[in-house]
């Protein structure tokens, strides 16, 4: 398949910090990609790199065969990337549907057409009996899920997620992986997640990237990354062995 | 288009609506001159806090300087009147314009380079004060000795001149509160109104959801200006003088943000609400000391700080938040619809 993202030899600095080096990866249309690595890896730099928020120092990021390293972040979304913060960042005053409702204006032509959309999400997601909620009275895992409702919205045709798994509890994540195995395979939604959570990578990913020290040390299937020395020794311990 | 702007709003909430607009028409036929005025600052204060809201209560930008947009477009109107015999309903347009632009280079300056928060705030009372400084030198409007509008005795209303008695423009003040809550219910229910409150609550997050955040800062702050502006003609020929002393004065902008504060940054009634209390309890206390025959100055000021005082301490989000939800006019959205 082509592919929908292109990671080009990308590197970022932060006062001579080296957050990312030379990165480069691709998601395929379609597919479901994983990002991991320890902490400090440079994950989620890439993600506000992909995302629009930095400007790279060097390198190029395609989406759909257009540069888009430089443009702002709306562009970006417009151009069709949602985006969940690991840190969420709900609209805490508004309501859980107005939440929604601001994503999906992105991709409605009226008001009423939004909210349309919202409803269809929030069932989606199990969120519809919490519409009238304030976004800032629920608790941490429906405020993930209500993170990636806002992007899925929006309409994306790939989807960023930065640690939305992060924090659940084991139901939580099996809904949250059906949720989004169903959403690649009936929309063909691409994803790219950064995940902690192995148990869910596994499941979701045909390709998994590692990052260790802003750089890409390995990138294949599951099976093949955790058999990795190097991911081992870096990431998952030796104690995986 | 009636339909659409009423869309939305409980049934008991239109009941109430309708009873205090009957009441506001009806109101001038049976009380004094003196109670006239009252109600028209009522509903000049419920205007311009309408207008600062978009900014603030809406976009979530805070602008301390105001009294720039009331006093630019109280200028403008007042010398295209003196000077050529313009009408106000035309000069109001040069007053709108004026005033947009105006809000148009601080938000271009705020927003382009960053400027945020208090900054930002900071940056709306220095434009203030560069327009009262430099209307004190602007001989073209008389400086800093005033700029006055020829009062004669007229013996009717002349509504194309705003020439008139206090009623007349009592009725003009309740004709435009009552466009500007349409127009703010409207505008809540709008891509922008939407846009704005997630402006408001995280930039950040707006952003990644595909708003242009600059571009929606800038029309909130545009149309709030030029609405701003409207409250200054009629300021302007309501009163017949203009002191740039007076009218660009910091006071003047903190006055008018104190009834949506006190009503509740941005709800739609929070600033009727809270023009109401402020005006109507601080006429009263006025006349009360009459009465008793107390003659403190400066009453009024402190008046003001205890009820801010007292609201920002007991009711944070203002007065009509908690008041609503007693009125049974919080809203919710219906289940399921066909």
């Amino acid at each position: 398949m082509a592919a929908l993202l292109v990671v080009d030899n990308v590197s970022k600095s932060f006062s001579g910090l080296r957050a990312v080096q030379d990165v480069s990866f691709t998601v395929p249309a379609g597919e479901i990609v994983a990002l991991i690595g320890p902490n400090g890896a440079g994950k989620t730099t890439c993600f506000n790199l992909i995302a629009g928020v930095y400007r790279p120092d060097q390198g190029e990021v395609r989406f759909a065969d257009q540069r888009i390293d430089g443009w702002r972040p709306d562009q970006i979304c417009r151009a069709g990337i949602g985006r969940t913060f690991q840190l969420v960042k709900p609209f805490a005053g508004l309501s859980v549907l107005e939440n929604v409702t601001v994503g999906a204006l992105n991709a409605s032509a009226s008001v009423p057409e939004a909210q349309d959309r919202s409803k269809a999400v929030l069932d989606k997601l199990g969120l519809w009996s919490k519409r009238d909620r304030t976004a800032g009275a629920l608790t941490l895992p429906e405020r993930k899920l209500l993170e990636v409702a806002r992007a899925l919205a929006t309409g994306p045709r790939l989807l960023l997620l930065d640690e939305v798994m992060a924090g659940l509890r084991p139901t939580e994540v099996n809904t949250m992986v059906s949720l989004f195995r169903e959403l690649n395979a009936s929309s063909g939604l691409t994803i790219l997640l950064i995940e902690h959570v192995m148990r869910a990578v596994m499941a979701l990913s045909r390709t998994v990237v590692v990052l260790h020290h802003g750089q890409v040390i390995a990138a294949g299937t599951p099976d093949e990354v955790t058999r990795n020395p190097a991911v081992l020794e870096s990431y998952l311990g030796e104690e995986a062995l | 288009m009636i339909k659409l702007l009423l869309a939305g709003v409980p049934r008991t909430g239109l009941l109430m609506l309708a009873i205090l607009l009957a009441l506001f028409v009806a109101l001038p036929f049976f009380v004094s001159d003196y109670l006239v005025t009252v109600l028209f600052l009522i509903l000049y204060f419920a205007f311009v806090g309408q207008a600062w809201n978009i900014m603030m209560g809406f976009a979530g930008q805070l602008s301390l300087g105001h009294a720039l947009y009331v006093g630019l477009g109280a200028y403008a109107a007042a010398a295209l009147y003196v000077h050529f015999g313009i009408s106000p309903w035309i000069g109001l347009w040069a007053s709108m314009g004026i005033s947009a632009v105006a809000g148009a280079i601080i938000g271009f300056l705020a927003f382009r380079f960053g400027v945020g928060g208090v900054y930002f705030a900071i940056l709306t009372i220095a434009f203030a004060e560069f327009a009262r400084i430099g209307f004190d030198h602007f001989t073209w409007v008389d400086g800093s000795s005033g700029f006055f509008l020829p009062v004669a005795n007229y013996t009717e209303n002349d509504l194309w001149n705003l020439r008139g008695s206090t009623r007349m423009f009592y009725y003009l003040m309740l004709g435009m509160t009552v466009a500007a809550l349409l127009a703010c219910h409207a505008l809540l229910r709008s891509r922008a109104g939407y846009y704005w409150l997630a402006i408001r609550e995280s930039p950040e997050a707006a952003q990644a959801l595909g708003i242009n955040i600059f571009k929606y800062k800038m029309y909130a702050v545009v149309l709030s200006a030029a609405m701003t502006s409207l409250a200054g003609v009629i300021f302007a020929f309501f009163y017949n003088n203009l002191f740039p002393e007076q009218i660009f004065h910091i006071s003047r902008s903190i006055e008018l943000i104190l009834a949506p504060i006190i009503g509740g940054v941005g709800t739609l009634a929070g600033p009727l609400v809270g023009a109401f209390l402020l005006t109507a309890l601080a006429e009263g206390l006025r006349e009360v000391m009459l009465q008793l025959g107390v003659d403190v100055p400066g009453v009024k000021q402190v008046f003001y700080g205890i009820c801010l005082l007292l609201v920002v301490m007991f009711l944070p989000d203002g007065v009509w938040p908690p008041l609503s939800k007693l009125l049974g006019l919080d809203r919710k959205t219906p289940d399921r619809e066909g």
